[in-house]
């Protein structure tokens, strides 16, 4: 099978600073890859990076179209840049309130992705709206509320059904689950697990929880000072950590 | 005419910068021309960007009607009538089939324009994007893509919230099927008379320094839902002065017992109206 994402010697420097330095990977449709780290590791960075929403330094992304060819996003002009993140990709922010509109309901919220796309039936809109609610395990009876009345981890939810609504083919998400109470991010968790299933999409998920990682993850890549330290399946690396680091990060973790 | 300004107040070369803008515009319907706005005595709000706009416009055979609500004689219009009259020297005219160039806030004339006539917003905020997206930068880029699902957005707000689009001023139009443009705080009952108007029409935003037109016989089309088509107001009454059935109405709450008189907001076409027998 083809990859759907692959990433050759990828680089992004803010100045004389090191954001992410000379990482490659391939992303294959349906796999969920984890990439873990402490924070300042460049995490994020690489996220964006190959998101396209920072400039790669060097180093290329290529990303496998439905039609078969393979884009080149070094090569990619700000139109198709917003096309592809629109209607091909989907990006969860950490915090919700980063990536909602607050302003408007969470039904409108739900319905701007399809808006942008272009649907204009605002009854068929609003069914989508309400089907999207109820997967995320939202009451579709809120679907009139400003998301400002909504708690964290609804808030969270609402972000990933807003994403999902176009049925991208990959999400990058950025600690998803990063300063919700453990119970919620539970819930989270399996409902991410349950739509990428369902969906059968791909994602790249930036953590710091090893858990989440466990969970989620086929594969992982732990990341050190803008460095990919060891990469492989998530079982392997985190009970026979090989690298000095992974095997700090591993140890370090609190268990009852 | 007096000799203590320069004709139409505005120098020569102001003068020029706009008409270069105002061409610019034309050329590109819909799109905001940036302009260098100047001062005017008359604070940001009142008109600004209209009277630079008129400024450009006005030539010694001109006839000027200004315009406010519709209305000729409130404090708006008729103080930018007595500016332009006391700066340029040109004849003011309140009727609207007279008239070469109306500056108007808020209304468009009922009486049918005509090619040789031009009719000038003052607008006060050219971006119809704003109130969902503040970022101008971003603005401006969607614009460039043509990508205005945002506007929809507010349009799904308004039926969710009222069951109907309740935007009943500033609709969102799309001009010449390219470029997302505000008509300025026309109410939505004027938006049909954008389309394919034989008159030139010219917006000015004098405090955001930004000019727009919309050219004869151009193409604008009021955003909606296919499920929920744009729609205008309509009003069970007719002006209680002339009769008029399908103008825009003004309430007027006559006294503090709940008296309201229903009058044409055009006073033009309606002191037309009554002038001549009921034919």
């Amino acid at each position: 099978m083809s990859a759907l994402l692959q990433v050759r010697g990828l680089s992004h420097h803010y100045g004389q600073r090191v954001g992410c330095q000379d990482v490659s990977f391939d992303l294959h449709p349906g796999e969920l890859l984890c990439i873990v780290g402490e924070s300042g590791s460049g995490k994020s960075t690489l996220l964006k990076t190959v998101a396209a929403q920072l400039t790669a330094s060097s180093g290329s992304v290529r990303y496998h179209q439905r039609d078969d060819s393979w884009l080149d996003l070094n090569e990619l002009d700000e139109a198709g840049r917003r096309r592809l993140a629109r209607e091909e990709w989907g990006f969860v922010t950490q915090n919700p309130r980063d990536g909602l509109r607050l302003n408007v309901s969470a039904g409108a919220n739900v319905a701007e992705r399809l808006m942008a796309k272009g649907m204009r039936n605002y009854g068929q809109l609003r069914a989508i709206a309400k089907g999207w609610l109820e997967r995320v395990e939202i009451d579709p009876a809120r679907v009139d509320d400003a998301p400002t009345s909504f708690s964290g981890g609804m808030q969270q939810r609402l972000q990933i059904a807003r994403t999902l609504v176009t049925q991208p083919r990959l999400v990058f998400m950025d600690e998803p689950t990063a300063g919700l109470d453990v119970s919620v991010q539970a819930r989270i968790l399996d409902l991410l697990r349950r739509l990428v299933n369902e969906l059968g999409l791909a994602a790249v998920m930036v953590t710091h929880d090893l858990a989440v990682a466990r969970l989620l993850a086929a594969r992982t890549m732990v990341m050190q000072g803008g460095r990919v330290v060891e990469t492989g399946l998530t079982d392997q690396i985190l009970d026979d950590p090989q690298h000095p680091y992974t095997q700090l990060l591993v140890s370090s973790v609190l268990t009852t | 005419m007096t000799s203590d300004y320069n004709f139409a107040f505005l120098d020569e070369n102001t003068k020029r910068m706009l008409r270069r803008a105002l061409l610019k515009a034309v050329a590109i319907p819909g799109y905001q021309v940036p302009f260098g706005s100047r001062e005017m005595p008359l604070p940001y709000g009142w008109g600004t960007g209209g009277i630079q706009l008129t400024a450009a416009l006005l030539g010694p055979d001109d006839v000027l009607k200004v315009i406010d609500q519709g209305a000729d004689d409130t404090t708006n219009a008729v103080n930018i009538r007595r500016f332009f009259a006391r700066v340029t020297g040109v004849a003011t005219t309140e009727r609207t089939s007279e008239a070469s160039v109306i500056q108007t806030r808020h209304r468009i004339p009922e009486t049918p324009l005509r090619e040789d006539q031009i009719l000038v917003f003052q607008v006060p905020e050219p971006e119809p994007l704003r109130t969902l997206e503040p970022r101008e930068a971003e603005t401006r880029t969607l614009h460039a893509l043509a990508d205005y699902g945002l506007m929809h957005v507010k349009l799904y707000e308004d039926i969710a919230q009222y069951g109907h689009i309740a935007t009943s001023y500033d609709y969102p139009v799309l001009v010449d099927g390219r470029f997302l443009t505000s008509p300025s705080p026309i109410p939505k009952f004027d938006n049909p008379k954008l389309d394919r108007s034989p008159a030139l029409m010219l917006f000015g935003a004098g405090r955001e320094k930004r000019l727009y037109a919309i050219p004869p016989y151009t193409h604008v089309e009021s955003l909606a839902f296919d499920d929920h088509p744009f729609e205008i107001q309509r009003w069970e009454q007719q002006c209680q002065l002339c009769g008029s059935g399908d103008s825009y109405l003004d309430e007027v709450v006559t006294d503090d017992r709940g008296s309201r008189l229903f009058v044409c907001s055009d006073t033009d076409y309606c002191g037309q109206r009554r002038a001549e027998p009921a034919a």
